[in-house]
């Protein structure tokens, strides 16, 4: 499947949780969304938000200054 | 059945106590926390270095997974725009609207249940706890004005208001909610810990830079000389970072104060004339306004040598920028503390 990328740099939080959110919602279980930002607040941000949904985190990566992580949506209630 | 309640959550003890009370009688909670741009403490830790070691949760989150619940984060920063420049029961202290705020955020929660098939709101309000938003007059109006009429339980004083609906069709009990009033913050701190809360964010007030008066400064002076009430979201993120510095009404400087700013407002050069030191180690600027003419290059490049290092020199090398254009260096005198006038400063 596919993985959804979304450029979320330079946005602050919650801005960048907001972006997953909107791009998570329509898109089918299962499905893998890669978000890239610059903001170190997604570090505890991201992964909450997913915790409270009910996703997954499945990598995140630090690449100088910009925070590559990768959630799989695992719940559509 | 199940009823299903949507609450608003701020991420302070008030909605977090007020959804733990609805969860207590059996009521499905829902969170919703509404982003307006003017928030403040996420984003000033995201943008100063010095603030990189406090911890960066966002406490509506944090809520949301205290009391197992779902948050839904809305963006309003463009609807919000009517709020912030007309709101028509005035503002506070600064330019914080925050009766029509809570109007408007009761308004889109009460839009929001009907779309999502939940059966009312919740809100952490205290009747007398804020002296513009939370009085027992504000309360119907609130609940007139967005239409959730009825529909809107607030559980931590709802003894001192008139019933509800959810009260009244018997989805709740009126016996197991609060009287609670006025600024003190001992209930609420006795009622979390009979809870089992322990770690919250400190309450009463200071979550939006609208209620903070330096801000409103800057974001009036703005609008001033703009000549029109407008802003858009860099406007509002820009007005939180660096010291801002105003030397007529053509243009503004926006001066980092540390590394942290120097980096935010660097993602911002290629939108905005910018300054930085070359020679001396200082602070990189953008310029906020008209495109400067040389006259006005040379004096913002003094202003910005002089929070540089080299402000006791006799020259400092800058660059100046256009916006997405080609820099040019310049040579100046950094401009004396005392030529500066303390008019100029926006704080």
């Amino acid at each position: 499947m596919k993985t959804l990328q979304v450029d979320a740099r330079r946005l602050l939080c919650p801005m960048p949780v907001i972006r997953l959110q909107d791009s998570i919602e329509p898109l089918p279980v299962g499905t893998e969304v890669k978000i890239v930002c610059t903001d170190p607040g997604v570090i505890n941000d991201i992964p909450a938000w997913c915790r409270i949904n009910g996703h997954s985190i499945l990598k995140i990566n630090q690449q100088d200054d910009e925070f590559h992580i990768t959630v799989r949506k695992d719940n559509d209630d | 059945m199940t009823r299903k309640a949507a609450a608003l959550i701020s991420g302070g003890l008030d909605s977090l106590l007020a959804a733990k009370a609805m969860q207590q009688q059996g009521i499905h909670v829902e969170g919703i926390n509404f982003f307006t741009g003017f928030c403040v403490e996420g984003h000033t830790h995201a943008i100063r270095k010095k603030d990189k070691a406090k911890p960066k949760r966002n406490n509506a989150l944090w809520v949301a997974e205290q009391l197992g619940i779902k948050l839904h984060i809305i963006d309003i920063v463009e609807e919000y725009k009517d709020v912030v420049i007309n709101p028509k029961h005035g503002y506070g202290a600064n330019l914080n609207p925050c009766l029509d705020c809570k109007i408007f955020m009761v308004s889109k929660a009460h839009q929001w249940i009907l779309q999502k098939g939940f059966d009312f709101l919740v809100t952490g309000e205290v009747i007398g706890q804020r002296p513009m938003s939370q009085r027992k007059e504000t309360m119907p109006i609130v609940a007139n004005e967005s239409g959730a009429e009825d529909l809107i339980v607030r559980p931590l004083c709802a003894k001192n208001l008139p019933p509800t609906r959810p009260e009244l069709e018997g989805w709740i009990e009126r016996e197991k909610m609060f009287d609670f009033s006025g600024r003190s913050r001992k209930p609420q701190m006795a009622l979390a810990a009979e809870y089992g809360f322990d770690d919250y964010a400190q309450p009463a007030g200071g979550c939006c830079f609208l209620t903070d008066e330096n801000y409103s400064v800057k974001l009036q002076d703005l609008w001033t000389n703009r000549g029109a009430k407008k802003y858009d979201i860099d406007d509002i993120m820009l007005l939180k970072v660096g010291r801002h510095v105003r030397p007529s009404q053509a243009f503004k400087l926006i001066i980092a104060r540390e590394e942290g700013e120097t980096r935010f407002l660097s993602g911002y050069r290629k939108q905005f004339q910018s300054i930085k030191t070359v020679s001396h180690a200082g602070p990189l600027a953008l310029v906020e306004g008209a495109t400067l003419n040389p006259e006005q290059i040379r004096q913002a490049c003094a202003i910005v040598a002089r929070f540089s290092k080299g402000k006791q020199a006799d020259q400092v090398e800058l660059s100046f920028s256009p916006a997405n254009g080609e820099p040019q260096s310049l040579q100046v005198k950094p401009m004396p503390a005392h030529e500066i006038p303390q008019s100029w400063y926006l704080v």
